[in-house]
C-alpha cells in the first residue's frame, strides 16, 4: 500500500484535469460534482489503506519514501519528486482527504446553480492535490510546490466571484501576503542547505537526510536564522501576526472554500511545517520562544477582533486566526503533538462551523432572494432564532461551538487543554510560561464569548429578518447536512484520540502515534530544558478545572449580553465608542500596512519611473543626443556653401596666425 | 548532416530569396511561405538537438577560411555546445510563433516585414553559433538592422524615437566591443594566436589591467543588450513601439544576446576581471530586479509593464550567471529560456488585446474574464509562470539562480533578490486583476471576441513548454550541464578556490585535464584547420587551471 502513495495526489489531479478541460461541456452538475467528490474520496480510501498498514507495523518501521522521478538536479543540488509517508503525514492525509471529501460533497449542494460550477470543482480538486503534495513531500521543494500550489488555489477560489472588486482585491492580498511568507521559506531553505553543504558537504533538502544529520546543527546561531525565516513562511501561510490580515478578507470566497482552505487544511500548513522540522526548530531556543509568543499574541489579538464583527464568516475567520495561534503556541512550547492534535480537532469543529454558517447563509440568501430583498445574508444582525427552522445545522453548530469553547468532553477541550497545560508546564521558557499560559487562558475566555455571541445572535432569540421572507427559511438539503452531521460527530468525539494521561480512561493514542516523529526533538530539547517542571497531577487537574471555568465564564457573559440583557452591547458601544471602533476596524492593521508598505511602495515606484527613469537616465541619454545635435547645428553653418564665407574664414585664420607671431 | 548548423542559420536567407519572387500583394502567400520556412527551420534544428552528444565539447563544428586581410584572419568557424544549443532551439521555436502572430496584425508592407523577420532569424542564429569573434560581431550587428526597421516602420506612435534610441544605445556598446575585440586580437597575436577563433583566446593569459579594460568594454556592450540597470531605458520604448512580433523576438531572443555574451565571451575570456566585478554586476542586477519591479508596478500601459518585468527577470539571470557555480549558471541559462517563453507569451497576449481594442491602457480594460474565458485561462497560466510558481518553468530557473547565488559569495545580494519574488507577484497579479477581474463595464469590451483557433495555436506550444520545463526540466539541464561545468572550471582561477574539488565533474572528464580550449574540438584531420590547430596545441597546454 505504501508504494501506492503517489495515487493520493494523483486522483484529485485527474479530477482537476477532467473538470478543468471538459467541465464546461459536461454541464451536468451531478456529474461534475460527482467526479470531483469521487476523486478525493478515492484518495481518502488509499489514505485509509496506508494508515491501516502503518498501524500494523512496529513504530520504528513506520517511515517510507517513494521517489517518483528526478525533478531538479543541478550541480550539488538534488530535488526529486518524492513522497514521505510517516505517522505525521498519515495524520495529515487522513484529515485532508477526509474533511476534503465531506466538503466536496457539501459543495454539490451549496454551489448548485452557480455559474462556473465546473470551475469551482476543478479548483477544489487542484487544491487537494497541492495540499497533499505539501504534506507528503519528502523534501522542502516538493513541500514548496504544495505550499505555493495551495496559495494559487486559494487565490483562484477567493477570486471565484471575480466580477466583485472586493473578491479580486482579497485574492491578490492573500497571494501577495503568502509570497512574503514564501520569501522567508526560501531564505530558510537556502540557509539550511548552504550551512550543511559548506560545513559538512551534505548537500540536501531532504527531510529524512536532514533529520539524520541534525545532530550536526548547533544550538542557536545559524539555526535561529533559518528557523526564524521558516517561521516567517509559516506566519504567511497560517495567518499569524504580522501576516494575518489576508485571512479575514479571504472570506470573499464561497463558504466551502473557507471551510476547507481557510480553516481545516491550508492555513494549518505552517503548523505542519514546524512539526515536520521539529528537530531543527527545537535546536533554537530563541525561535521556539518567538513561535510561542507570536502564537499566544495572535490567539488573543484575533480573539478580541472576533468579539465585534457582525459578519458571521468574519467571526469564524478571526476565530481561525486565533485557534491557529493556539497551535503555534503548542509548537513553541515543544508540545508538537498537541499542536497537531489541535490542528486535527480544529479541522473537525471549524469545518463543521464554517459549513454550518454556509448552510445558514444558503438559507438566508435563498429567503432574501425569494422576497426580493437585498439585505446582507451574512450579517448576524439580520438573523436570529434559526434553531427552529434549521435544527440539524443548529445542533451540529452548537456541539462544534462547545468544542471550540473547550467544554468537556468535546474534542476542543482535550486539545486546547493540553496546549494550555504544556504552556504552563513546559521546561523551555522558564518564567515566560505563566504569561504564555495566562494569555492563552484569556484568549480561551474570549473564544467562548465570541463564539456563543455568534450562536446566540444566529440561532437564538427572535428572527430579525424581514417578516415577509421568514417563511422561506428552511433546513438545507442532505448533501449539506450529511457532512455537517459527520463533522459534528467528529467534533464531539475526536478528542478521545488524545486523552490526557491523568484521566487514564483511554490511552493517549495520538501522542504515542506521533512519538517516532517528535522524539528526536524532545531529545534535543532536553539539552537546554530546565529540570523539574510542574508535573504534579493535582495541578493538572486544577488547571483543567480552571480552563473549563474560564470557558463557562465566557459563555455566561455572552448569555447575559446577547440573550438576557440584549440592550447591553449597544450601551457598551455607546460608552466606549473609540474602543468599539478600533476593534470593529480590526485595530486598523490594514490601514497601518497601507500606510507603511503599500502606499510608499507605489509612490516610490512612481518616483523611480517618472523621476529616475525618465528624468535622470533618459535625461542623460537625450541630453547627450541634444548636445551632439546642438553642436552639429552650429557646425552646420560653417558648411554654408558660399565662397565668401570660406574666404572670410580664411582671412580670419590668416589674421589670427599673423597676430600670434607678431604679438608673441 | 555535417552542415546542419549552417543550413539552419542560412535557410531564412534562402527564404528571403524566395520571398523576393512573390508579388507583394499576395499577402497570404508571403505569410505562409515565411511560416513554412521558419517551421522547416525549427524541424531542422530538432535534428541538431537529437544529434547533440551530451558532453562539454563544441559540436557540429564547421571551420573554413573566410577573410584574410593582412594581420586579420577571420574564419567561418561555427559550432555549438550545451549552452548555445538551447538558445538556438529557442530561436527556431519562437520564430514560427512570431510569424503566425503577424497574420492579422501587419497589413502594410507585408513582404518587407517578412524579409525583416527572416533576416533577423539568421542574425540571431549566427550570433549563437559563432566561434569566431569577428563572425560573432558581424552577426551581432546584422541583428540590429532588421529590428531597427521593424520598430521604425511598423511601430507605434513614437516609433522613430524608439527605433533611433534602440539603435544608438546598442551601437555605442557594440563599437566599444569592436575596439576591445581588435585589441584582444593583437594581444592574442603576441601570444601566437593566428585568427579570431574564440576557443584559443580562452587559454590566453592576460594581465589584470588588460583584463579589466577588455572586460569592461565587453560587459558594457552586453549590459546594454541585457539590459542592465541603468542602461535599460531603451527597452520600454522599443518594446512599447515595436509591433507584437518584434516585441516577442526582442524579449525572447535578442535580450538573451546580452546574457549569452557574458556566459560565452566576457566571463571565460576575462575570468579574473569577471570575478573582480562580480559584486558590482550583482549589485546592478539586484537593483534591476527591485527597481524594475517597482516601476512595473505603477505602469499604466500593459506592454510597458511587461517590458519592465523583462528587466527584472534578466536581473535574475545576471545574478545567477555571476554566482560562477553550476547551480547559478544552470539557473541563469534556464531562466533565459523561461523568460523567452513566458515573456514572449505575455507580449503575444498584449498583442491579442491590442489588436482587438487598439489600446493598451490598463484602465481601458476590466472584467475580460467573463467575455474571454480561454484568453483568461491562458493569461493566468502565463502570469503565474512569469511570477515563478512551482510547477511552471519560471520557478525552476529562479530557484536554481537563487540557491546558486546564495551558495556563492553573493549571499546578501540573493536575500535582496529573493524579495523580488514578492514584488513580481504584486505587479503581475495587480495588472491581471485590473484587466481580467471586476465588472465588465466598458461597452467596448462587452463585444470582445475570445481567442480564435490561430491565436490558440500560437499559445499552445508556449503553454506546453511552461509545464514541461516546470515539471521535468531534467532533459534541458542534462544537456547543458557538461558545458556549464566546463565554464565553471574555466572560471575557477582564483587561488583561493584552487583547492575546491570541482564537484559534478566525473573523474577523468576531459574538462578536468584540459579544461580550456583544446584541439580536440577541431574535427580531426580537417584539411583547412590542420595547420592552425597544430599551433594551438602548443599554445593551449597552459590552461588557467594549471596556475
Amino acid at each position: 500500500m505504501f508504494d501506492n502513495v503517489w495515487l493520493i495526489p494523483l486522483f484529485p489531479l485527474i479530477g482537476f484535469l477532467i473538470n478543468g478541460f471538459f467541465g464546461k461541456k459536461i454541464k451536468n452538475e451531478a456529474v461534475i460534482g460527482g467526479i470531483g467528490t469521487l476523486m478525493i474520496f478515492m484518495s481518502f480510501i488509499v489514505s485509509c489503506g496506508i494508515l491501516m498498514q502503518m498501524i500494523g507495523l512496529p513504530p520504528e518501521q513506520r517511515v517510507f519514501e517513494k521517489v517518483l522521478f528526478p525533478w531538479i538536479h543541478s550541480g550539488n543540488f538534488k530535488a526529486d519528486m518524492a513522497f514521505l509517508v510517516d505517522p505525521l503525514s498519515a495524520v495529515m492525509i487522513m484529515v485532508v482527504t477526509g474533511v476534503g471529501s465531506l466538503i466536496h460533497l457539501y459543495s454539490i449542494g451549496y454551489m448548485h446553480g452557480e455559474e462556473g460550477f465546473y470551475r469551482f470543482f476543478a479548483y477544489l480538486n487542484l487544491f487537494c492535490m497541492s495540499m497533499l503534495l505539501l504534506v507528503l513531500g519528502n523534501n522542502m521543494l516538493v513541500m514548496f510546490i504544495g505550499w505555493e500550489g495551495v496559495g494559487l488555489c486559494s487565490y483562484l477560489l477567493i477570486g471565484y466571484y471575480f466580477h466583485k472588486k472586493s473578491a479580486g482585491d482579497a485574492a491578490k492580498k492573500a497571494f501577495v501576503m503568502n509570497r512574503v511568507g514564501d520569501f522567508g521559506f526560501l531564505i530558510g531553505l537556502f540557509t539550511l542547505y548552504w550551512w550543511f553543504g559548506s560545513n559538512h558537504n551534505i548537500w540536501t533538502i531532504n527531510f529524512t537526510e536532514i533529520k539524520a544529520a541534525s545532530h550536526l546543527l548547533p544550538y542557536g546561531g545559524v539555526v535561529t536564522v533559518a528557523t526564524l525565516c521558516f517561521f516567517v513562511g509559516a506566519t504567511g501561510k497560517s495567518a499569524q501576526i504580522p501576516l494575518f490580515t489576508w485571512l479575514p478578507d479571504a472570506m470573499e470566497g464561497p463558504t466551502p472554500v473557507s471551510a476547507l482552505i481557510h480553516a481545516a487544511t491550508m492555513v494549518t500548513a505552517g503548523v505542519y511545517m514546524i512539526g515536520r522540522m521539529s528537530f531543527v526548530f527545537i535546536k533554537s531556543p530563541d525561535t521556539m520562544m518567538v513561535v510561542a509568543v507570536i502564537g499566544a499574541a495572535t490567539a488573543i489579538f484575533a480573539a478580541t477582533i472576533g468579539t465585534a464583527q457582525n459578519d458571521i464568516k468574519r467571526v469564524l475567520a478571526y476565530s481561525t486566526v486565533s485557534q491557529l495561534g493556539f497551535m503555534f503556541l503548542a509548537m513553541g512550547v515543544g508540545a508538537f503533538w498537541a499542536g497537531i492534535f489541535h490542528l486535527m480537532t480544529h479541522a473537525f469543529f471549524k469545518a463543521c462551523m464554517f459549513l454550518g454558517s454556509g448552510s445558514v447563509i444558503h438559507s438566508m440568501h435563498h429567503a432574501l432572494h425569494k422576497g426580493h430583498l437585498h439585505d446582507d445574508a451574512q450579517d448576524m444582525r439580520n438573523m436570529g432564532g434559526l434553531r427552529k427552522v434549521m435544527p440539524i445545522t443548529f445542533i451540529t453548530f452548537f456541539v462544534s461551538t462547545l468544542a471550540i469553547a473547550g467544554i468537556f468532553p468535546f474534542s476542543g477541550f482535550f486539545s486546547k487543554d493540553e496546549i494550555l497545560w504544556k504552556a504552563f508546564s513546559n521546561p523551555y521558557h522558564g518564567s515566560l510560561n505563566i504569561i504564555l499560559w495566562g494569555t492563552g487562558a484569556i484568549a480561551a475566555c474570549f473564544t467562548a464569548f465570541y463564539m456563543f455571541r455568534l450562536v446566540f445572535m444566529t440561532f437564538f432569540g427572535e428572527c430579525r429578518i424581514n417578516s415577509k421572507v421568514k417563511e422561506y427559511l428552511h433546513e438545507s438539503p442532505l448533501t449539506i447536512t450529511i457532512p455537517l452531521m459527520v463533522l459534528g460527530v467528529l467534533a464531539t468525539f475526536g478528542g478521545f484520540l488524545g486523552m490526557p494521561k491523568v484521566m487514564g480512561a483511554l490511552p493517549n493514542y495520538l501522542e504515542h502515534w506521533l512519538d517516532p516523529v517528535f522524539e528526536l526533538a524532545t531529545e534535543y530539547g532536553a539539552k537546554y530544558a530546565h529540570a523539574g517542571g510542574h508535573e504534579s497531577h493535582a495541578l493538572e487537574w486544577g488547571l483543567m478545572g480552571l480552563s473549563i471555568t474560564i470557558a463557562v465564564v465566557g459563555i455566561m457573559i455572552a448569555l447575559t449580553l446577547y440573550v438576557k440583557n440584549t440592550g447591553a452591547p449597544a450601551k457598551f458601544v455607546a460608552t466606549f465608542p473609540a474602543l468599539h471602533r478600533a476593534v470593529y476596524n480590526k485595530w486598523y492593521v490594514d490601514e497601518l500596512y497601507d500606510f507603511i508598505f503599500v502606499n510608499p511602495c507605489k509612490a516610490f515606484g512612481q518616483f523611480l519611473w517618472k523621476g529616475f527613469d525618465v528624468v535622470v537616465v533618459d535625461g542623460v541619454v537625450n541630453g547627450v543626443a541634444n548636445v551632439v545635435m546642438g553642436f552639429s547645428g552650429i557646425f552646420r553653418y560653417m558648411q554654408s556653401g558660399y565662397i565668401y564665407n570660406y574666404a572670410f574664414s580664411m582671412v580670419l585664420g590668416v589674421v589670427v596666425i599673423l597676430g600670434y607671431y607678431i604679438f608673441k | 548532416m555535417s552542415n546542419v548548423l549552417s543550413l539552419t542559420t542560412f535557410l531564412p536567407i534562402l527564404g528571403v530569396l524566395l520571398l523576393l519572387f512573390i508579388p507583394k500583394d499576395s499577402k497570404s502567400v508571403l505569410r505562409n511561405v515565411t511560416l513554412a520556412v521558419t517551421l522547416v527551420n525549427f524541424l531542422i534544428s530538432l535534428t541538431i538537438l537529437s544529434g547533440f552528444q551530451t558532453n562539454a565539447e563544441f559540436q557540429f563544428i564547421e571551420n573554413m577560411p573566410w577573410i584574410a586581410a593582412g594581420p586579420f584572419v577571420m574564419r567561418y568557424n561555427i559550432g555549438i555546445d550545451g549552452i548555445s544549443l538551447w538558445l538556438v532551439i529557442l530561436t527556431t521555436f519562437i520564430m514560427p510563433i512570431a510569424v503566425l502572430s503577424t497574420y492579422t496584425a501587419v497589413e502594410e508592407k507585408v513582404k518587407e516585414y517578412m524579409i525583416c523577420l527572416l533576416l533577423l532569424e539568421t542574425g540571431m542564429l549566427g550570433a549563437f553559433i559563432s566561434l569566431d569573434l569577428f563572425l560573432f560581431y558581424i552577426f551581432w550587428e546584422v541583428m540590429l538592422i532588421p529590428m531597427y526597421f521593424m520598430i521604425g516602420i511598423w511601430g507605434g506612435k513614437n516609433k522613430i524615437y524608439a527605433a533611433v534610441k534602440f539603435f544608438i544605445y546598442t551601437m555605442v556598446g557594440s563599437l566599444l566591443m569592436l575596439v576591445a575585440l581588435i585589441f584582444l586580437y593583437f594581444k592574442g597575436m603576441e601570444a601566437g594566436i593566428t585568427d579570431f577563433g574564440l576557443l584559443q583566446f580562452f587559454s590566453l593569459k592576460l594581465d589584470m589591467a588588460t583584463q579589466i579594460w577588455l572586460f569592461l568594454a565587453f560587459a558594457f556592450a552586453f549590459a546594454i543588450k541585457v539590459p542592465m540597470f541603468p542602461l535599460h531605458t531603451w527597452l520600454p520604448d522599443a518594446h512599447t513601439e515595436a509591433p507584437t512580433a518584434g516585441s516577442v523576438i526582442l524579449a525572447a531572443v535578442l535580450l538573451k544576446m546580452g546574457t549569452y555574451g557574458y556566459v560565452r565571451f566576457a566571463m571565460p575570456l576575462f575570468p579574473d576581471a569577471a570575478h573582480k566585478f562580480a559584486p558590482m554586476i550583482a549589485t546592478l542586477a539586484v537593483i534591476g530586479i527591485i527597481y524594475a519591479a517597482l516601476v512595473a508596478m505603477v505602469q499604466e500601459d500593459v506592454k510597458k509593464l511587461v517590458a519592465y518585468s523583462s528587466v527584472a527577470h534578466l536581473g535574475f539571470v545576471m545574478l545567477g550567471v555571476f554566482a560562477f557555480n553550476t547551480e547559478g549558471i544552470t539557473g541563469g541559462m534556464l531562466q533565459m529560456l523561461n523568460h523567452g517563453i513566458s515573456t514572449g507569451a505575455l507580449f503575444l497576449i498584449v498583442g491579442f488585446i491590442y489588436e482587438r481594442r487598439h489600446t493598451r491602457l490598463i484602465t481601458d480594460f476590466g472584467g475580460l474574464s467573463k467575455q474571454m474565458p480561454v484568453f483568461a485561462t491562458i493569461f493566468m497560466i502565463v502570469t503565474f509562470s512569469s511570477i515563478g510558481l512551482p510547477g511552471t518553468n519560471g520557478f525552476v530557473g529562479e530557484f536554481l539562480i537563487l540557491i546558486g547565488a546564495f551558495e556563492s559569495q553573493l549571499r546578501w545580494w540573493t536575500v535582496v533578490a529573493t524579495s523580488g519574488v514578492i514584488l513580481s507577484a504584486v505587479y503581475m497579479l495587480w495588472v491581471f486583476q485590473r484587466v481580467m477581474f471586476g465588472e465588465l463595464d466598458n461597452p467596448k469590451n462587452q463585444k470582445l471576441l475570445d481567442l480564435n483557433a490561430r491565436e490558440i495555436a500560437i499559445m499552445v506550444p508556449l503553454i506546453v513548454m511552461i509545464f514541461v520545463m516546470g515539471l521535468y526540466p531534467k532533459p534541458f539541464i542534462d544537456k547543458m550541464e557538461p558545458a556549464i561545468n566546463k565554464l565553471v572550471s574555466q572560471m575557477r582561477v582564483a587561488p583561493v578556490n584552487a583547492q575546491v574539488i570541482p564537484v559534478g565533474l566525473p573523474a577523468g572528464h576531459p574538462a578536468m585535464e584540459a579544461p580550456a580550449a583544446g584541439p580536440t574540438m577541431m574535427p580531426a584531420g580537417h584539411p583547412a584547420v590542420a595547420p592552425s590547430s597544430d599551433v594551438n596545441t602548443e599554445k593551449t597546454v597552459n590552461p588557467h587551471e594549471a596556475k
